[in-house]
């Protein structure tokens, strides 16, 4: 049977507290949705099925994209279809917007939100088909044994799970030192993008920081890299609709020939979108040419442990390094 | 809960439990079968709709979102005198074979056009990416839309 969900209670609250305080109130039963695009899927599927739907996507006061001064606020109901279009961040950080217009599908993006994208859980095909598997608190990974199709999953941190982020803007936001604004009943709390993403080390569970009660309201860029060169690119096995094998992010300013500060990040090779520190390293301070290019294309993926089918990330790793660092010349 | 909506520009409403897709709503409740299911994951497209100007996966939206909201389907594009330009240019060109992938071609097609008469090819294709068709191919489908796109700007170039 398709386009069946089984029965659960709607609740469409008028406030961010009164969110709040049903997410409190419903704990482990409670879920909140805003696109609904990651959450329908599981609930059609049947394996995950909540008494409580708490659907945030209503809310004014957390849709939007706002100039803050020193920083940019993005509501977490925005939709990515709103970020892509939207003038104020196509002026300072075109990189996100270029990663938002990559999402998906445009009929996705009309509906999905930001927040949702980068709240959404990994797309293992084992976890996400009901497999009891670490991630789904069972005792076995089903994608790491010598049969298991893995061309999709990790290079690094894989510890029991290796399961992948599969959010485009999520390396994005971490390049731009984005910052997410989690509210839980009444309480704010503020959390570096980099530390919002988690991997199987602090919790095989989660994909984020975010727990039952917690809602993510905001996400802020500093300014800081306003203006600064940027490159993107996503690569899947479909030009649309489909999550990326491996994908990049970067931010760059150049002072007379040579750059002066850079942040890069890849999607789709750890649980959560990863610095390429080494890459970022080589860079300062130096030249941007072809010799900047030969070297970022044979660190980036330094430390990655293949699976039996995911091998060609690590080339894959390299070559967008080579091309972002093209992108600067 | 009770949803009302504007649906083809006729107010209805109607009762429906609250994991009810706004899919389900058309095509069970309001009988618009128009929009199809397919594949049930926003993969195929066939489903679209058009909710406030943008296009929609309606397998993927609670009908109560809907709610107090304008939607277009296919059943809202032509009168009983006349087709839509983008209905005749697909219909002209042989755009469909089976049919199936049609109501939500068209409707992404539209979503598009309503802002964008004169589109370029790529981005045409942009704005069909989010929809499949498993028979005919996509050539006919990009040069029916471009046709129709040129239909529309004339007419209202004239009007």
């Amino acid at each position: 049977m398709t386009d069946y969900m089984h029965s659960f209670d709607l609740f469409e609250p008028a406030s961010v507290e009164e969110a709040a305080q049903l997410a409190d109130k419903y704990g482990k039963d409670g879920w909140i949705i805003a696109g609904g695009k990651d959450s329908f899927d599981w609930f059609k599927d049947r394996h995950k099925r909540p008494q409580a739907v708490i659907n945030i996507a209503g809310l004014k006061q957390l849709h939007g994209v706002k100039d803050n001064g020193d920083h940019v606020a993005i509501g977490a109901v925005t939709t990515l279809t709103e970020i892509e279009d939207n003038k104020l961040l196509q002026k300072n950080f075109p990189l996100l917007t270029a990663a938002a217009a990559k999402v998906a599908s445009p009929q996705i993006r009309n509906a999905g939100t930001i927040g949702g994208n980068v709240s959404q859980d990994t797309r293992c095909s084992y976890y996400r088909d009901g497999f009891p598997c670490y991630r789904a608190g069972g005792n076995t990974c089903y994608a790491n044994t010598p049969t298991a199709m893995n061309r999709e999953h990790a290079l690094y941190d894989a510890i029991r799970c290796v399961a992948v982020t599969p959010s485009d803007t999520g390396p994005a936001l971490v390049a731009l030192e984005a910052e997410m604004i989690i509210s839980r009943k009444g309480k704010i709390r503020t959390v570096p993008a980099e530390k919002f993403f988690i991997g199987p080390a602090v919790d095989i569970t989660r994909m984020t920081v975010l727990e039952k009660g917690d809602i993510l309201t905001e996400i802020r860029i500093p300014k800081k890299w306003s203006g600064a060169k940027h490159y993107f690119e996503k690569i899947a096995d479909r030009q649309t609709w489909d999550f990326a094998l491996v994908s990049i992010a970067m931010v760059a300013k150049i002072t007379g020939g040579k750059v002066s500060d850079v942040r890069v990040a890849c999607g789709g090779v750890q649980c959560t979108p990863r610095r390429l520190t080494t890459v970022e390293d080589l860079m300062k301070g130096e030249n941007v040419g072809a010799e900047m290019e030969r070297l970022a294309k044979r660190v980036a993926a330094q430390g990655a442990k293949a699976l039996n089918y995911n091998h060609f990330k690590i080339p894959l790793m390299g070559n967008l390094a080579a091309r972002a660092v093209r992108s600067l010349t | 809960m009770i949803v009302k909506l504007k649906v083809n520009g006729e107010i209805r409403s109607a009762d429906v439990s609250p994991e009810t897709t706004l899919l389900k709503l058309l095509r069970e409740h309001l009988n618009l079968t128009g929009a199809k299911l397919g594949c049930d994951v926003g993969d195929c497209g066939t489903c679209t709709v058009i909710v406030d100007g943008k296009s929609v996966n309606s397998c993927l939206m609670l009908a109560g979102r809907a709610s107090g909201r304008e939607v277009t389907t296919i059943e809202g594009l032509a009168s009983s005198e006349q087709l839509h330009p983008l209905q005749e240019t697909f219909e002209e060109l042989g755009a469909l074979q089976c049919g199936f992938c049609g109501p939500g071609m068209i409707i992404s097609a539209k979503a598009l056009l309503d802002k964008n008469p004169e589109p370029t090819v790529f981005e045409v294709r942009d704005a069909l990416s989010g929809n499949l068709c498993r028979c005919t191919g996509y050539t006919k489908i990009i040069e029916a839309v471009l046709d129709a796109g040129r239909i529309m700007s004339t007419a209202e170039a004239k009007s």
